[in-house]
């Protein structure tokens, strides 16, 4: 499927949020959306999924512009992964990542056998079986984005979005989430669109990059384009140096900030 | 290993479990009150009416069980299923444990009805059915106010309610006020708190033929209602056509309740107390809590009317004693449970 943002803006009153967003993401791809606190990311990501209604433009999904009669059909191929949090009511793992199955399931349909099998495999592919048993609300932040993930994948997506999965967690954490998208898209061969504001994790998983900043700031291109000392001073108002870093099995480049820009 | 069967098993017993104290229950109720009837004599007596065959047994018996009590009895436990389901399903609905079905107003709708009946000395027909249409009407303004720019929101639904709640059950004060304290502010008080003193075979079959489906309907939905209780955008993005969930379930509980009310006054509580009494046996799970809440609301409503008619000479109201009983015991079961988490 091709996802694609033409001429895109949403904003309350006179004071636009977004203005000229125009992107796509095809097959195979992982995208980021790179930008600080308070640009507007998850915005954008509301506007696209229907939840907020664009001021201008549109969304396009294979071509044929996005209406609310057509959320159906998108969210048969896009699954949407959440910041995780606890909610009022608390279900069993097994049964919350069955909930990923709903979109192609009838009004009526209740999780067969079949499904609980399906939702173990996944479980199971993302290495978090364990959890099975559990209930959501007696998991730690880093096991619920994982079930969270593994809700959206439940259901092969062809487009997984997801908002800022990582920004509440600590260190090893955050390397699962960032390993398991890489992961999703190389095995699953799922596309990615995901909110971050750590430009590290932007040129770890992704292969283009939107970078917003105040101002209706944006740049995009080639992720190694775009996530440069220069624009992240622009963009983020702090020092960096890019670092290569070389380890035993890889070799990738990190950024590493050091001061607050004038 | 993680089949379904696994995971569900637990459910199903526990809900022998509640099933089986119902039917104790059950027996119970018909055997208690003023004329005492054994458990065999119960059995023997519906099983001679099911082959008509009750010419050549004890009139008295036969009258006590089968005119008196057993009505009474069907008509408690539908009404009780129905506010329970009724106030799960809003708890649901608005993702959040603490509301009961009074919350778009459909008790301060039917009061109102059912006070302006008594007020005008209309028969008990009339007062029933203008209690229905004030219960229907209140939640129908409840859910105009609330959409605004084709849309509504669960809070202007909340804040709906509470408005129009507030506009009723100050005319059911000015009803009161104006009404005659010698006869009809009395019945309206009584009215007021519920009692199930009038029960026959035709509120028997009003309520089943309107709480009963519309609990099948409830227990059809019981896995979407899993989805619905998430995050509106959660749920959106999971494909849940919230919207036209939300209204089945909105219209499905309120018609509960407002039957409920117009049948035998307002009872309050079970709505709220069932569910988290369910979810403290169940679980969340609302394919095990629905048929929860409809075993246990049967059974705690049909305990507490047969509290009501026994304990003293004089039939006490139905509010006060689910009250009274319910409170010290939702006390408890909040604190085990640590306020709905687990």
């Amino acid at each position: 499927m091709k996802l694609e943002v033409k001429n895109g803006g949403f904003g309350y009153g006179e004071h636009m949020i977004l203005k000229d967003i125009n992107f796509e993401i095809g097959k195979n791809t992982v995208m980021t959306i790179l930008g600080p606190n308070g640009v507007g990311k998850t915005t954008l990501l509301k506007c696209i999924m229907g939840f907020l209604k664009w001021k201008t433009g549109e969304c396009l999904l294979d071509g044929k512009v996005m209406s609310p009669h057509s959320m159906k059909e998108f969210w048969q191929k896009t699954s949407y992964v959440p910041q995780a949090k606890q909610s009022a009511f608390s279900y069993k793992v097994m049964d919350a990542v069955i909930m990923g199955l709903n979109s192609k399931q009838n009004f009526f349909a209740v999780p067969s056998a079949e499904d609980y099998d399906k939702a173990y495999q996944v479980l199971k592919a993302l290495g978090v079986e364990k959890l099975a048993d559990k209930h959501c609300n007696a998991l730690s932040g880093g096991e619920l984005q994982m079930v969270m993930m593994a809700r959206a994948l439940i259901s092969e997506p062809e487009l997984m979005i997801l908002d800022e999965p990582e920004s509440n967690l600590d260190m090893k954490n955050q390397l699962q989430i960032v390993n398991t998208i890489e992961r999703v898209a190389d095995e699953f061969k799922t596309s990615c669109l995901i909110n971050t504001h750590f430009p590290n994790h932007a040129l770890k998983i992704s292969d283009t990059t939107l970078m917003m900043g105040y101002g209706n700031k944006q740049l995009q291109g080639k992720t190694l384009d775009i996530v440069t000392e220069e624009n992240i001073e622009r963009f983020f108002g702090v020092c960096s140096k890019v670092v290569p870093i070389r380890t035993e099995e890889e070799k990738f480049f990190t950024i590493f900030p050091y001061k607050i820009a004038k | 290993m993680n089949t379904k069967k696994i995971f569900l098993q637990n459910i199903y017993t526990k809900l022998l479990i509640l099933f089986i104290v119902l039917v104790a229950a059950f027996f119970f109720a018909m055997c208690i009150g003023r004329y005492d009837i054994t458990p065999f004599d119960v059995i023997e007596i519906i099983i001679a009416n099911f082959k008509n065959a009750l010419e050549n047994m004890d009139k008295i018996r036969v009258n006590v069980v089968m005119q008196v009590r057993l009505p009474r009895i069907l008509l408690s436990m539908i009404i009780g299923a129905g506010l329970a389901c009724s106030g799960a399903s809003y708890q649901c609905l608005f993702g959040n444990p603490l509301v009961s079905p009074d919350i778009l107003g459909v008790s301060a709708g039917a009061g109102f009805g059912a006070s302006l009946g008594i007020l005008l000395s209309a028969g008990s027909a009339v007062v029933q059915i203008q209690a229905l249409c004030f219960g229907l009407l209140a939640v129908a303004i409840v859910l105009f106010i609330s959409r605004v720019q084709k849309k509504t929101e669960l809070y202007m639904l909340v804040l709906s309610g509470v408005i129009v709640g507030a506009l009723f059950e100050a005319l059911v004060s000015l009803i009161k006020y104006v009404a005659d304290p010698q006869d009809k502010l009395p019945a309206i008080t009584v009215w007021l708190m519920g009692s199930l003193a009038s029960a026959s075979y035709q509120k028997v079959a009003i309520a089943a033929v309107t709480i009963v489906p519309c609990m099948i309907v409830l227990f059809v939905l019981r896995w979407k209602m899993n989805l619905l209780s998430l995050s509106e955008e959660e749920a959106k993005s999971l494909g849940v056509r919230v919207d036209q969930l939300r209204i089945v379930i909105i219209v499905v509980s309120t018609l509960m309740t407002a039957v409920s009310v117009s049948l035998c006054g307002i009872i309050g509580w079970i709505g709220l107390v069932i569910p988290h009494i369910g979810r403290f046996f169940i679980g969340n799970d609302h394919r095990g809590l629905i048929p929860a809440c409809i075993i246990l609301g049967a059974t705690y409503l049909l305990l507490i009317d047969t509290i009501a008619r026994t304990l003293t000479a004089a039939e006490l109201p139905l509010s006060i004693l689910t009250a009274i009983i319910g409170a010290p015991f939702f006390a408890i079961i909040l604190r085990r449970t640590m306020g709905g988490k687990g």
